[in-house]
């Protein structure tokens, strides 16, 4: 720094300008106000304190705690505990509750669809879809086509015990295999498919014995399905008027289902969930308004 | 500038602030003076003891004419009670504020700054306690210059006392507006109230003790970002505190301008008294113009005229004034003042326009609503029957304070159709009855059944209409029913 620098004094104001100039314009060098200037200090001590008191500091392995010892990872932790806390109380409530009291009881309907949701979302979706209308060989859970019964309790007990799963109580229904267990011909198949496509709305193949198909089905299919193809909900056997079929619903796929049938399983819950979570389930499964 | 505080402000130049040059503004009595009294009295008198005042709403309401409800999500004002979905009320009532504060300053310049703002009214009245306890301009400034002895301490201890009594009670009333005033006030008094209403209480103390006992005049020249705007929205045809200069200039004590005035020189009326500057809220010399400082309270007018009448000339040398009058006056015209012009016609078409719309908004409100949101996953679901289902979220809202029933009709299906507000059993022609709580909305789901038999197209637009059993309010909400 020169000895001759003297800062350059604005004529009009009589203020020191910062000797900077921009297309004939200069900046005046006001002083700060003195309460700005403070203001800006406190922050500056403010932060230190910040420092001290907080989490702050990166170390080699870890950080520094700070003097509170504060960790938003432990309020979480500390919240979800009281969160599970706060609804043990609850939870014993609903496995106590009939159904019928969930349903008019307005805090236990609105647990049981929360925690419902929540559950279907971790455990039901992957199988019976994020909207619960399932896919092939899945069951759409927002129809009225229940295959084991659409009440409450009838959910309840499917959830429970499964279908087909390695549960004691679990629930059984065995499609023959009428095709490889060489109980019908191919013919014969053939025929008693196209009756039941006559009967549901679909095209009958061509040139195929409906008569004959007729008596194959009320020799081989009518025990289970019914004489009016209505099915029988006890031994799970599935309306075959209904709109919608779980395999799929052509000819095709009605013939693929006679020859060789398949048996979805559905697992059984008890041992995996607590009961009031699958309580919730089957309020909230119920509540997609297919449920009878 | 005395000279004292030009030697102070030379020895402070190389530093890098500026400590802010104390104000002692001086008492002074007059028209604007009085003007400022009452316009505190009022303002001040609303802010204090509105939330106490009472309105009857009936049972399911509360009786406070003014309360912000937070936590029932409610705002009350008289006979207007306003939903948080309405809050463009509010929006309106900010278009209205913001036009008036143009049009305020296009007819008479900052007469918020000068008469209306809190910072203005509690400065104010921050004064008038300091001048009673400390004395007036001169007697401050000695006290501040005098020694600490037990007379200075009581006088700085009870001026400090009544400004925190004053910021203390303006944080009270503050938190009134929140909740029932005398349940709060009991339980404010009782120390069961929620802490919130403990800690706004304290943080509008302390604000309304810094700001309207130590930073005054800054918060006007430093903070609020008005003044900047007002210079942009005022003209020479606005009126101002302006100094005449033209009647004042050259200014001199009373001897020198009669001197002038025998040797047949001009001699201008302003007698260069300072009375202006020393009764001035912000420290400005009204001589040297409209500036940024100044808030145009008038005081300085008061104080001019004081001393005019002193000296026998007319007074209103510094008075409401346009730019335009002077040229005028220099010219030999006559003074004129426009209040008609464009911007101040634009400004009060603005404000009639929003009001309008509001008024209309208000007169027209609902007092029943409903809104439809489709199931988005399913869209729809195809029924053992073949028929299609649609499922909805309906929201009702019953705007009243009782308990009604509305009835959920849905048209533009074909016959056959069936519509289920689950869990509702009532229904009237097959057509959901439900019953919605005073005050308040209800969510029910709502499952729209296709008949039987019938195709229907992938998209049909469909209307949601909810009739209100006694009165036959109707609102609807359009929505569409999907099909495969």
């Amino acid at each position: 720094m020169s000895d001759n620098h003297k800062p350059e004094l604005d004529q009009i104001s009589g203020v020191e300008t910062t000797g900077h100039e921009w297309d004939g314009l200069k900046e005046l060098n006001n002083p700060l106000p003195r309460w700005w200037l403070y203001t800006f200090y406190a922050c500056i001590v403010w932060a230190i304190g910040y420092w001290v008191v907080y989490p702050s500091w990166p170390m080699v392995s870890s950080y520094a705690t700070g003097v509170l010892g504060d960790s938003q990872r432990a309020n979480a932790l500390a919240a979800y505990d009281a969160g599970i806390a706060e609804r043990a109380g609850i939870g014993d409530q609903l496995v106590a509750a009939s159904f019928e009291d969930i349903r008019t009881t307005p805090n236990l309907l609105e647990f049981a669809s929360a925690n419902g949701r929540a559950a279907f979302g971790d455990n039901c979706a992957p199988c019976h879809g994020s909207g619960a209308i399932g896919s092939p060989g899945y069951p759409n859970l927002q129809d009225d086509n229940w295959i084991w019964g659409g009440t409450v309790d009838d959910i309840h007990t499917t959830l429970l015990y499964g279908i087909r799963s390695d549960h004691d109580e679990a629930r059984f229904g065995d499609m023959p295999a009428f095709g490889t267990d060489e109980l019908l011909t191919r013919e014969e198949i053939s025929q008693v498919a196209s009756y039941v496509a006559s009967k549901t709305g679909l095209e009958p193949e061509e040139g195929v014995d409906l008569a004959a198909g007729e008596t194959l089905y009320v020799d081989n299919c009518a025990a289970c399905h019914g004489e009016d193809l209505k099915g029988m909900i006890e031994v799970g056997a599935p309306n075959l008027t209904s709109a919608t079929y779980l395999y799929g619903k052509s000819v095709d796929a009605i013939k693929a289902q006679i020859y060789s049938p398949r048996n979805g399983v559905m697992p059984a819950w008890e041992a995996r969930l607590d009961p009031a979570t699958i309580k919730s389930l089957a309020v909230y499964v119920h509540s997609f308004g297919g449920g009878q | 500038m005395s000279a004292d505080t030009e030697a102070t402000q030379a020895e402070h130049a190389e530093e890098w602030f500026a400590s802010a040059k104390k104000i002692y503004p001086m008492a002074v009595k007059g028209t604007f003076r009085r003007i400022k009294w009452a316009i505190l009295f009022i303002t001040l008198g609303i802010y204090y003891f509105l939330p106490f005042i009472r309105f009857d709403r009936g049972p399911n309401a509360p009786d406070q004419a003014v309360l912000v409800d937070l936590a029932g999500r409610r705002g009350y004002f008289f006979f207007i009670e306003i939903w948080p979905q309405e809050v463009y009320y509010i929006t309106g009532l900010l278009i209205i504020a913001a036009v008036a504060l143009f049009l305020m300053n296009a007819v008479a310049g900052r007469v918020w700054c000068g008469y209306l703002c809190p910072q203005t009214v509690w400065t104010d009245l921050f004064l008038y306690v300091e001048r009673k306890i400390e004395g007036d301009r001169r007697a401050r400034m000695a006290l501040d210059r005098a020694p600490w002895t037990a007379g200075k301490v009581g006088r700085r201890a009870a001026k400090h006392f009544f400004w925190l009594m004053i910021a203390w009670w303006t944080g009270g009333a503050w938190v009134l507006y929140f909740s029932d005033a005398p349940t709060l006030v009991y339980n404010l008094a009782t120390f069961q109230a929620p802490f919130s209403a403990y800690l706004w209480i304290a943080i509008l103390t302390a604000t309304t003790y810094l700001l309207a006992g130590f930073m005054r005049e800054q918060v006007c020249i430093y903070m609020c970002p008005w003044p900047r705007i007002q210079a942009a929205l005022t003209d020479e045809k606005a009126l101002n505190v302006t100094y005449k200069w033209d009647r004042g200039e050259p200014r001199g004590s009373l001897k020198q301008n009669k001197a002038l005035e025998l040797k047949g020189l001009p001699a201008g009326d302003c007698v260069d008294c300072h009375q202006c500057v020393h009764v001035c809220p912000t420290g400005v010399d009204i001589r040297k113009g409209t500036q940024l400082d100044c808030i145009q309270c008038g005081l300085c007018i008061d104080a001019c005229d004081n001393v005019m009448e002193k000296v026998g000339k007319p007074t209103g040398l510094i008075g409401y004034d346009t730019d335009e009058n002077i040229e005028r006056r220099i010219e030999g015209k006559e003074s004129v003042y426009e209040i008609v012009r464009v911007r101040t016609v634009i400004y009060a078409a603005v404000i009639a326009l929003v009001g309008g719309i509001m008024l209309f908004a208000l007169l027209t409100r609902d007092f029943a609503g409903i809104n439809v949101l489709h199931d988005r996953n399913p869209i729809f679901v195809t029924q053992t029957d073949g028929s299609i289902r649609n499922g909805y979220t309906v929201r009702l809202l019953n705007k009243r304070n009782h308990e009604r029933n509305f009835m959920l009709h849905v048209e533009g299906m074909p016959a056959g159709t069936s519509v289920e507000a689950v869990g509702i059993d009532t229904t009237f022609a097959g057509r959901p009855i439900i019953e919605v709580g005073a005050d308040t909305t209800r969510e029910v789901r709502v499952l729209v059944n296709s008949p039987a038999g019938v195709k229907m197209p992938k998209s049909t637009e469909i209307v949601f209409r909810l009739t209100e059993s006694v009165m036959g309010e109707v609102v609807t909400a359009d929505d569409y029913f999907k099909a495969p």
